[in-house]
């Protein structure tokens, strides 16, 4: 097999940054991310790259390549043109720290946002499959950040303030289709997680790699949720009449 | 004399936030304790994670015989009564109140059809016993535990690495780190610490272990005095990926086998009949990993050196629905549908049954307040594990390590923390910038790991690990001179380097208790004396660190009483 030209973006979050193009040798069935460890252990040993699991369960190694965000363990060499470098750059809405290593802690503190699971009072903890089963898509999330990374509000606006990002939207619509669960976390997706500020071009969702429906399935019904409880017309005027 | 660095004080320190780790927090949060959490990782990215199959314990939902007694026979002959037989007992007691917690804080796991939580067949137990949510446990675990924590309020020190412990007159004062991202010196004062950084497969090249299995928890107990125990044991898991290369080593789940998947060789013949007619796919990883093993030497391996595992008898549907990140695995990675024909699959190193020598009850070390739990910690496993009963352990030591840890932070006082300590690993941290430009770490590393999978793998032999002692001494000069470019803003080969110290360190303990006990039992097959001894059935390998040397001492297991020797035995 030819080698193949990785285009690596190089730099820290001070001095800026310049791609540099690495020579690797490929070999049957290698992902992006077996590159890049190549270009580490032979070539740049200093190259920063997250990583853990390599096996697409982690959501650690989420990078842009020829553009388009996704897990480089994930990421076949094969896939690619053969033709043209590979490029591999950092995700785009978050503050590099160096080369390919970003600052996601603005998503650990949108995390701490969000109540945790409460139960029902008196449940006797039996649940049918099919609840299981309706709620099991949001709780594959992996946290790659990668919809975070794509999402226009982030991504365009930097409107991070305000805002929690299709994955918080995916982690909420996990919590509130939990059967037993006792919370009601609309007014805090309206008013903290501000998801009127999403505009369903569904980017989000192309890019997940665990494949979640999350504009489909999560968004658009917490969307109408707060429609339900902040804006029907009946309950607006219910509230105005009793003054609150 | 020390450059500078930031102190942080706690009451309990946890080390690691994989599945012990956490749980260890969120006990002693519970319990009142300010708790930080240190992980060399971002949050919720630890091993747990990677879990696939389930959680073992006797719930009874299925197989309604089920209780503790059997869950416990099976762990003590899964381990070949190795096992320290209190931690076997605590385990399969305490498991099933550990799951059922965990539902309380919002793990959602598959159902039976009277709503109670579904639990499937795994290999040597004996009932249908472990939960599990389709093929993804520990991230449903992981994540619930981590919400846990955040909601309890710990304070998470992501992406730094404890590189020493400090001690203060005998006793623990706290630890010494490094923040990974910019290569800045944190130093911890604690009344108590856990380690929970779980195992050490990155010393061996097929693993299915990711970065941060270095060893780094036992190589920092071992330093600071604690006793390290059954250390021969590694486990290497029957089925990991064997093609394409880059993915060598990948885990398939055990699931596959507990959902009725079987094993053949090139020849179409189902192998484990005749290694073991009963249990078949289902017998203990040992078992099944020599098993494979033996076929492919033998010549009867399949095109890439594996065994062929085939699902594809079962539904498409329901192969999809109970095994969905296998399916996805071998289809993105492999090309190849496993609803219709078989994959390829071989050992993988997976675990190590020993670690750090602990008391059952409270997960304390030989060390006054150092704690360990999960895989970091030894006993419960004996000389196999079987699959399920890592996360159930990691629930139950967990719990048992942040309750000791909490309580043990109550009684002492804070004491200071040397000043000579943190210098000397300020200094031995800094070491590669200053080294002349002689040695890589990443080809120590590789070489390490050669070592290890020819000299120290499945089948062992005296005069191989003889081999293996000469080689590490080889290496330790090397990694002593390994040197690092560029800055200490987040460097791989930096952290590499102070990483290679741990699995060295580790690997030899591997190859020195190895090469002592002279039998096969679990996960420890030498060539040179491949049947069991009753005297041997007796002994813990120990090791423990004198001066600057690593000493192996033996100590008895302890005997069981005669209720459970009579519950455990072979009929």
């Amino acid at each position: 097999m030819p080698d193949a030209t990785l285009r690596v973006s190089r730099g820290d979050g001070a001095a800026g940054g310049q791609t540099v193009d690495y020579t690797v040798p490929v070999a049957p069935g290698m992902v992006v991310l077996d590159a890049l460890h190549y270009i580490q252990g032979h070539l740049a040993p200093d190259l920063a790259v997250r990583w853990n699991c390599k096996a697409g369960k982690c959501g650690s190694c989420s990078a842009e390549v020829n553009g388009r965000p996704r897990l480089t363990c994930k990421t076949r060499m094969d896939d690619l043109p053969k033709d043209q470098p590979i490029t591999v750059m950092p995700m785009k809405s978050f503050p590099r720290i160096k080369d390919l290593v970003t600052d996601v802690s603005w998503n650990y503190t949108v995390n701490k946002k969000i109540p945790a699971f409460r139960p029902l009072q008196d449940t006797d903890w039996k649940i049918s499959q099919i609840d299981v089963d309706r709620v099991q898509e949001f709780r594959k999330c992996i946290e790659c950040f990668l919809c975070q990374d794509v999402c226009h509000v982030i991504r365009e606006h930097d409107a991070k303030a305000g805002f929690g990002g299709p994955r918080f939207f995916v982690r909420v619509a996990g919590l509130e289709l939990h059967p037993l669960d006792a919370l009601n976390r609309v007014g805090l997706l309206k008013d903290d997680l501000g998801i009127g500020l999403c505009n369903i071009t569904k980017c989000c969702t192309e890019v997940c790699p665990e494949e979640i429906h999350i504009t489909d399935n999560a968004i658009i019904p917490l969307k109408e949720r707060v429609v339900d409880q902040f804006y029907d017309p009946l309950t607006m005027l219910f509230r105005k009449i009793r003054g609150r | 004399m020390t450059t500078s660095y930031e102190t942080r004080e706690h009451d309990v320190l946890v080390i690691g936030a994989g599945g012990a780790g956490l749980r260890a927090a969120i006990e002693a949060l519970a319990k009142g304790a300010s708790v930080g959490v240190v992980c060399k990782s971002l949050l919720g990215k630890a091993h747990t994670v990677m879990a696939e199959g389930g959680i073992a314990a006797a719930m009874a939902n299925v197989d309604t015989a089920d209780g503790w007694q059997p869950h416990f026979r099976d762990t003590m002959r899964g381990g070949k009564f190795l096992n320290n037989w209190r931690m076997a007992q605590l385990h399969a007691q305490e498991a099933p109140d550990r799951v059922r917690e965990l539902e309380q804080w919002g793990a959602l796991f598959d159902r039976t059809d009277k709503g109670a939580i579904l639990q499937r067949a795994f290999g040597g137990h004996t009932y249908k016993r472990l939960c599990h949510v389709g093929d993804r446990t520990g991230l449903e675990m992981i994540r619930t535990l981590q919400d846990r924590g955040v909601q309890l309020g710990f304070d998470v020190y992501m992406e730094c690495t404890v590189t020493r412990l400090l001690t203060e007159s005998g006793r623990l004062s706290g630890a010494f780190g490094y923040w990974r991202e910019n290569g800045r010196f944190i130093v911890f004062k604690a009344k108590s610490v856990v380690i929970a950084t779980g195992g050490i497969g990155k010393a061996w090249p097929v693993t299915s272990n990711s970065w941060e299995y270095t060893g780094d928890g036992m190589t920092l107990a071992f330093q600071a005095g604690a006793e390290l125990m059954d250390m021969e044991f590694v486990q290497f898991h029957p089925t990991g990926m064997v093609w394409p290369p880059g993915v060598q080593g990948l885990l398939v789940t055990e699931a596959v086998r507990g959902e009725g998947g079987i094993l053949r060789n090139k020849l179409g013949e189902r192998f484990m009949e005749k290694y073991d007619p009963k249990r078949l796919e289902l017998s203990t990883r040992d078992v099944v990993a020599r098993s494979i093993y033996t076929e492919v030497k033998e010549g009867r391996g399949t095109e890439h050196g594996g065994a062929y595992l085939d699902i594809s008898h079962k539904p498409a549907e329901y192969v999809k629905k109970k095994l969905p990140s296998m399916y996805h695995q071998f289809k993105e990675l492999a090309d190849v549908d496993i609803t219709k024909g078989p994959m390829e699959v071989g050992p993988t190193c997976h675990y190590v049954m020993g670690g750090i020598r602990v008391d059952a009850e409270t997960a304390q070390s030989t060390l006054p307040g150092l704690f360990a739990a999960g895989e970091a910690a030894a006993g419960l496993h004996g000389s196999n594990r079987l699959g399920g009963n890592s996360l159930s352990d990691l629930l139950v030591f967990g719990r048992r390590a942040g309750l000791a840890a909490a309580e043990h932070a109550k009684r002492v006082s804070n004491t200071g923390v040397s000043e000579a300590q943190i210098a000397e690993a300020e200094k031995e941290l800094l070491a590669p910038f200053s080294n002349p430009n002689s040695e890589s770490p990443y080809a120590v590393h590789r070489d390490l790991q050669k070592v290890m999978q020819s000299l120290v793998g499945i089948f062992r032999t005296a005069e191989d690990l003889k081999k293996a002692f000469a080689e590490l001494e080889q290496l330790k000069a090397r990694a002593a001179k390994a040197s690092v470019e560029g800055s200490r803003l987040f460097n791989p080969g930096w952290h590499l380097a102070g990483e290679l110290k741990s699995m060295l360190t580790v690997s030899e303990a591997v190859a020195l208790s190895a090469l002592a006990r002279t039998e096969s039992r679990g996960a420890h097959s030498r060539i040179d004396y491949p049947n069991y001894d009753p005297v041997w059935e007796k002994k813990h390998n120990i090791i423990v660190r004198e001066g600057a040397a690593m000493k192996r001492r033996e100590s008895p297991v302890e005997e069981m009483p005669e209720d459970l020797k009579q519950l455990a035995m072979p009929d």
